[in-house]
């Protein structure tokens, strides 16, 4: 199903209601908070880290042209080509026209979440190519015919139960007739498939974690090898990547890994960091015959130039959703986008439409543990709060909620008005209480009453008690 | 050494003003038994919170601008909750950073706003001689903890500190407007949080943010927990009379 955006709380109610869901996400919630402690714990510099990684990224969103062009000329140099892309469409074509220049019928996929938002894969399938995704968790949604809930766990979603009745529904056709149920064997039986496929490939798509300008490398990490497969056995590696993700060094890769991994999966480092740079040298054992980097800008430029470019800074952890109520109450389907969470609620309605998408930055409590948590020092509750300003601003707020706003700053610059107008209305409530202490359903306030009591007031207003009891201050 | 009966002003907030007088009472307690000289300026009314977070900032600035002037005059200014007091302290000097004049007075406002617990401790090196903080946990909210760095302090001034929940740095679903906007979710995260608190064994909760205790207790009354929920003034003042919030009068 397609879920939009503007959607988000009836999306949420309905994955509230998903049980398989809410399992998932409870053991998430658990795991992750628990591991990234323990990560970080382990590492007493790692706010110091943390900092220098943010200063890395600034100085690059400072200098991007430059870091940008120095990339390009040293992955030519080390024999690849650079592919500019200003949006979805052309990082499309150009991907179709390399695949299609090696008459490809089928391409292996790393995990990217580039060509999630280019919608890569319905594309390619529409043009007779084949994908087949070999990170365990985007195979299984690939299987499922879903999109990724969270960024760095494309299947979080699904239980280990869900996983092996989608194998079952699928394998026996292709040779694997036992439904299996423990996760190692489930594992085994995907890798498998997957192995027959990296050999058969005609090319293999990457994402990029980073982009070093200093050496034209691409870098990836993963924790199961598959990107390394998809990228060394087809003959020509096309890596799908935004402008952002650029790095001046190997050094300042190597500060930005260090915070990644611990941040997202709680690991010191993921298992595999792999750095591809051009194809195959005269001599080499293996690699590809050609090395393809398609460069995405896709509205980045425009956030880069605005006040949101603290974004940018991203790279794509996951901590902020990993830490945050309402990602773990939702789940990352409710976002109705590519990207979900705290970071996803910020860079979807850039990337798209503060219109179609002004519920994101609206659905957070503002508790504030996602700005805690990132390792780039991204400020997302202000990011969101100024997306707010904007869709107040615009006037794309419903009308009542700026109505109501607009009474409730001139009421509350009036301070006797104000005070006479609450006397009234706790009156009321008071009346509507009945002496119970509190209220089951109230008129207008449904948002609340509907699971909640509404406490009642205790009888007169504070200032209204201590305005008879005391002296009146000034 | 803490100032010798400084004159403090009382910023009720619009929620303890209008749904728990009981709290500012108990804050008004504390306040003068630690020496303050306790002040409540009539033209306060709301802090502008609900209209900044909403996206509505030149309400919020109009509304800033009322409560500098209502508050500037005094030693210090104290609230009896985390997130009005982070309001003026971290948000007032960016939110009229346009207007110099204006900025200036909202930086001098921020450094002398306090979280009631906070300056209880910290500024008067109080400790509250009545505190009845049996079978009682307190919850953290959100603002206090990582806006003002309100964590040690309500813990201090419990004689007998509290019976830990193991929870302090996820937020309840309150979230101001978010609880009404987005029901379910913020329901859903209630939830979470109350089988937490539940879970301690402890009978009453206690809190510095009276938004997060109305949505709390509501929601516990709702699903008939036998929780009480009371504002960290009234415990700290050992105030166990009044009814707890929602519950019916004696």
């Amino acid at each position: 199903m397609q879920r939009r955006p503007a959607a988000f709380n009836a999306n949420a109610n309905e994955a509230l209601l998903d049980a398989d869901l809410q399992l998932a996400l409870g053991a998430a919630e658990t795991g992750f908070g628990v591991k990234r402690r323990k990560a970080i714990s382990g590492l007493p510099e790692f706010e110091a880290l943390c900092d220098q990684a943010a200063a890395i990224k600034d100085h690059v969103l400072d200098h991007l042209d430059t870091y940008l062009e120095r990339f390009e000329a040293q992955v030519f140099a080390s024999g690849g080509m650079v592919h500019w892309c200003e949006d979805a469409e052309q990082a499309r074509q150009i991907i179709l026209t390399l695949c299609q220049s090696v008459n490809a019928r089928m391409v292996t996929k790393g995990k990217s979440m580039i060509a999630e938002e280019i919608g890569l894969n319905p594309f390619l399938e529409a043009n007779n190519i084949q994908p087949v995704e070999t990170d365990l968790g985007e195979y299984i949604i690939q299987l499922a015919d879903e999109a990724p809930s969270h960024i760095i766990g494309p299947a979080l979603h699904k239980t280990k139960d869900q996983v092996s009745d989608l194998f079952h529904a699928h394998h026996p056709a292709i040779g694997y007739p036992d439904r299996l149920t423990e996760g190692e064997a489930l594992v085994g039986e995907a890798r498998a498939i997957l192995r027959q496929k990296y050999l058969r490939a005609d090319a293999g798509i990457t994402g990029a974690n980073f982009l070093i300008a200093e050496t034209g490398s691409t870098v990836i990490v993963t924790n199961e090898g598959n990107g390394d497969m998809t990228q060394i056995f087809p003959r020509m590696h096309i890596v799908v990547a935004s402008i952002e993700k650029i790095v001046p060094t190997l050094e300042d890769a190597a500060t930005l890994l260090r915070v990644l991994a611990r941040s997202a999966t709680g690991q010191e480092m993921s298992v595999y960091t792999t750095f591809s740079t051009g194809p195959k040298r005269r001599g080499d054992a293996d690699g590809p015959e050609q090395f393809h980097v398609v460069l995405l800008d896709n509205g980045r430029t425009e956030i880069l130039g605005g006040d949101q470019r603290d974004i940018l800074r991203c790279i794509r952890c996951g901590a902020c959703m990993n830490n945050c109520p309402v990602y773990m109450a939702a789940g990352g389907h409710a976002y109705g986008a590519t990207y979900m969470g705290p970071m996803g609620s910020v860079l979807t309605p850039n990337l798209t439409s503060l219109k179609q998408a002004q519920a994101l930055p609206f659905a957070s409590s503002f508790c504030g543990k996602c700005e805690a948590v990132c390792p780039m020092r991204i400020p997302l509750p202000k990011l969101m709060r100024d997306l707010r300003n904007d869709a107040h601003a615009t006037r794309i707020t419903p009308a009542r909620e700026r109505i109501g706003l607009a009474l409730w700053s001139w009421l509350g610059q009036r301070p006797a008005l104000y005070h006479g107008i609450s006397g009234i209305g706790l009156r009321a409530l008071n009346i509507l209480a009945r002496g119970r202490g509190r209220l089951s359903w109230l008129p207008l306030a449904g948002g609340w009453t509907k699971t909640r009591d509404f406490p009642a007031p205790q009888s007169e207003s504070f200032m209204a008690q201590w305005a008879r009891q005391r002296k009146p201050d000034a | 050494m803490p100032p010798v009966n400084p004159k403090i002003a009382l910023f009720v907030t619009c929620l303890v003003d209008m749904f728990r007088p009981s709290a500012a009472f108990a804050a008004v307690g504390l306040l003068e038994a630690a020496g303050c000289v306790v002040a409540v300026p009539q033209t306060q009314t709301c802090c502008g919170q609900p209209s900044y977070n909403s996206g509505d900032r030149s309400g919020a600035m109009l509304l800033a601008a009322q409560t500098i002037r209502t508050l500037m005059a005094y030693d210090y200014v104290v609230v009896p909750s985390g997130s009005c007091a982070a309001m003026i302290k971290r948000h007032y000097p960016e939110l009229l950073s346009a207007d110099v004049a204006l900025a200036a007075q909202a930086r001098a406002l921020a450094a002398k706003t306090y979280e009631l617990t906070r300056f209880l401790h910290d500024v008067m090196q109080f400790r509250p001689a009545s505190a009845a903080s049996e079978n009682t946990t307190y919850l953290d909210s959100c603002s206090g903890l990582r806006e003002l760095g309100v964590q040690a302090q309500p813990r201090a001034l419990a004689p007998s500190g509290f019976i830990e929940n193991g929870d302090a740095e996820t937020c309840c679903g309150f979230g101001g407007t978010f609880c009404v906007k987005y029901t379910g979710v913020s329901t859903a995260i209630a939830d979470k949080k109350l089988n937490k608190l539940a879970a301690t064994g402890a009978t009453t909760v206690t809190g510095g943010d009276l938004g997060c205790l109305m949505h709390l207790a509501g929601r516990a009354a709702r699903r008939g927990l036998p929780l009480r929920f009371r504002h960290v003034a009234e415990v700290l003042a050992g105030d166990t009379h009044t009814p707890a919030i929602g519950e019916a009068g004696k």
